[in-house]
């Protein structure tokens, strides 16, 4: 093995380390066009991160996972993302965020918190990702932070992917990925879910003449 | 074999139906595929109840007495809803709420979306469970926007949202569920199977476990729509076409429910302690007592019936998570009667608003002079969903109750209140509805006779008399959830 285990780890927690990174610049981006490249970049580390994992821990059907993750996550979904924001000329539209500083607080508050919640996982695996568990598991938090506080579709819908490659990040150190059938039905799920969204941007924009997801505040419980 | 039908015609009947589109003959078509396949889940019930639980497919799909009633009752209720909605789909496309892609989205949808669910119950592998009931929800986030009006748009935005971060979180605890289950079973698909981890389950590391079953609560909990979780769900409820409300309420929860069941008797089996029942009943009497209240207050008719969707889900998980032979029963049973006199509700609800063009309570009256069908099916699933005798929903509250009474005693008080102030609340403004002179804005409408006929026989006569088929599954599928 020209890769000791050793250094395998060690690229695995750098990487690790870019995804969080990443995670956290789309927490505080406000510009639509550069939360797309930080999704793509996101989804570039996790790819190559999961191609070394493959080659260290001798899983094939994680190069499949990689490449699978490069092509949909690095490149169909950030172009789609791009051709609707073109589309929808919503290119400069920048949001308006509450306390930014305020909501990376609360983000590495999640880091610590994800940490403490996977102790126990970490503590029983022996692969050599276990120390990635956690971040994982932060940048799952993070992606569900950003729909919360979020309140442009565009946004929420990267928020969900984020989420998406969290878990695909979790399921990677935990357990060297899923089973196959499991990885492609996700990636398919994920497929059917972005062209949903794409219907969804459109119906929206027309219907409600922006994507401010604030705008849309009819059904609340009457008194 | 008959599995693999039971799977295919609805995966088919979607394909042909995207193709035949708005033609004339598609209800028809959609109810033909329904019905192959019911008749499908006939046999495969048979084969069932003659051989016992069987696996299909390479240990891919199985089929034991809990999932198998519940795939008829699947196959059953799409069917009646596929023979109303002909009538129902009709009249809002000439009302021109629909178009003509809007039609054909419709049909491919509903059968796709029957074809997700039948796979979240037969489906051997907790992944593959995962990945269906995403499909299921992606299928009908897009029926809940179909007409296309803002209160629309704005539902199934919330709908495709929340469920999607809630699933997430299932995705999350399924990684874990397979992050245990690999160090007991070895890698690969074999340690995700149920029939394999059902028989190791005291094995699995039950911290591990403890830690997924909270993930896969709130993943799962959310499309059973308990509260604190349950916001997208009057909304989608309420906003879509009135057929998907019924399947939805009567089916896709249940559906939710039984993948939260399953996993809840795993992480029993291997942590030994009633954790995660005791979780499962915290949800349950908040859905319940929560949902009793808003009832109170609702001024739309769908509206009012996905709360209660939400009540009557709250009590089955209630009652699961009290476990018990008693509860458990009562709670499969619960999941039946509740789905065929809900969406029988449903069915009626729809006629209704269609004759008054209108979903306003105060604006719907004199339903039984306007059209006695409607109207008296509507007083009665109401009686029925409120859980009087002699329907089959008191039958499974009353197990329930003394369950409770006997094994959880400080309980009773919260869920009696639940239940008597949603008697209230539904009676009441039911009767309004129902009784009275039809208003003069009130239009005839030609309504579809059979499905709540037939539904509510069937609520009545499991009311009166359990089937000796029925009875025996429950039994043994209490045996299963143990």
């Amino acid at each position: 093995m020209i890769m000791n285990l050793q250094t395998a780890a060690q690229i695995n927690e750098f990487l690790a380390a870019f995804v969080l990174l990443s995670a956290f610049g789309m927490l505080a981006q406000k510009r639509i066009y550069s939360l797309i490249h930080l999704f793509a970049w996101q989804g570039f580390f996790l790819s190559v991160n999961t191609a070394i994992v493959a080659y260290v821990a001798g899983r094939h059907h994680l190069y499949i996972s990689s490449i699978l993750t490069l092509s949909l996550k690095v490149i169909l979904l950030p172009y789609i993302l791009h051709a609707l924001v073109v589309k929808l000329k919503i290119r400069k539209e920048v949001e308006s965020m509450v306390n930014v500083p305020a909501t990376m607080l609360i983000g590495i508050a999640l880091v610590i918190f994800s940490y403490h919640l996977t102790a126990p996982v970490t503590e029983l695996s022996k692969l050599i990702t276990r120390s990635t568990i956690a971040v994982a598991l932060a940048v799952f938090m993070i992606g569900l932070l950003m729909m919360i506080t979020r309140k442009h579709a565009v946004t929420q819908i990267i928020g969900f992917l984020a989420m998406e490659n969290g878990l695909f990040f979790a399921a990677t150190s935990a357990t060297y990925g899923m089973p196959m059938v499991v990885e492609l039905g996700v990636a398919l799920d994920v497929l059917i879910a972005a062209f949903i969204f794409g219907i969804f941007f459109f119906h929206i924009h027309t219907t409600f003449d922006s994507l401010d997801v604030e705008r849309m505040a009819r059904l609340k419980e009457g008194d | 074999m008959t599995l693999l039908v039971l799977l295919g015609v609805p995966l088919f009947a979607a394909v042909v139906l995207a193709f035949i589109g708005d033609r004339r003959l598609a209800p028809e078509v959609n109810i033909a595929g329904s019905a192959a396949t019911f008749a499908a889940g006939i046999a495969l019930a048979f084969q069932v109840y003659e051989h016992g639980s069987m696996t299909a497919g390479g240990k891919f799909f199985f089929v034991d007495a809990f999932n198998v009633y519940l795939s008829v009752l699947t196959a059953f209720v799409s069917m009646t809803t596929a023979i109303f909605s002909r009538r129902y789909m009709r009249r809002e496309r000439e009302h021109g709420r629909v178009g003509h892609v809007g039609m054909r989205f419709y049909h491919a949808m509903f059968q796709l979306f029957i074809f997700a669910m039948l796979l979240c119950l037969l489906t051997n592998n907790i992944g593959v469970l995962w990945i269906a009931m995403e499909l299921a929800t992606l299928s009908t986030v897009l029926l809940v926007s179909l007409y296309r009006t803002p209160t629309a748009i704005e539902a199934a935005w919330k709908y495709f949202i929340l469920c999607g971060v809630g699933i997430a979180q299932a995705l999350f605890g399924t990684v874990l569920l397979y992050f245990a289950a690999e160090r007991v079973l070895g890698e690969g698909g074999e340690a995700l199977l149920w029939t394999n981890l059902s028989q190791v389950s005291d094995k699995l590391e039950p911290t591990v476990l403890s830690l997924a079953f909270v993930f896969l609560m709130v993943g799962y909990g959310t499309k059973v729509g308990l509260v604190p979780l349950h916001n997208w769900l009057p909304d989608a409820h309420s906003e879509g076409p009135t057929p998907i409300s019924a399947v939805l309420s009567g089916l896709l929860l249940n559906i939710a429910l039984y993948a939260l069941v399953r996993c809840k008797a795993l992480v029993d089996g291997s942590t030994h302690s009633h954790r995660a029942g005791d979780i499962m009943m915290g949800f349950g009497i908040l859905s319940i007592i929560v949902a009793a209240f808003s009832l109170l207050r609702q001024k739309d008719i769908k509206r009012m019936f996905s709360y209660s969707s939400i009540e009557h889900m709250g009590i089955a998980t209630f009652a699961f998570g009290l476990g018990g032979p008693i509860a458990t029963f009562g709670a499969l049973l619960h999941m039946l009667v509740h789905s065929l006199a809900k969406s029988s509700i449903f069915f009626t609800v729809g006629h209704a608003s269609q004759m008054h063009r209108t979903q306003e309570i105060d604006k719907i009256r004199g339903l039984i002079k306007g059209n006695p069908l409607v109207g008296w099916g509507f007083m009665l699933g109401a009686m029925a969903i409120v859980g009087m005798p002699p329907f089959g929903v008191f039958t499974s509250e009353f197990l329930i109750l003394t369950a409770t009474m006997k094994d959880a005693p400080l309980m009773t008080p919260f869920l009696l209140l639940g239940l008597a102030v949603a008697f209230a609340a539904i009676l009441r403004k039911v009767q309004f509805m129902v009784s009275g002179d039809a208003p003069s804005y009130q239009k005839p409408v030609k309504a579809a006779h059979l499905p709540v006929l037939v539904h509510m026989a069937l609520v009545l006569i499991i009311g009166i008399y359990m089937p000796n088929f029925l009875n025996e599954w429950f039994h043994k599928a209490v045996e299963i959830l143990r």
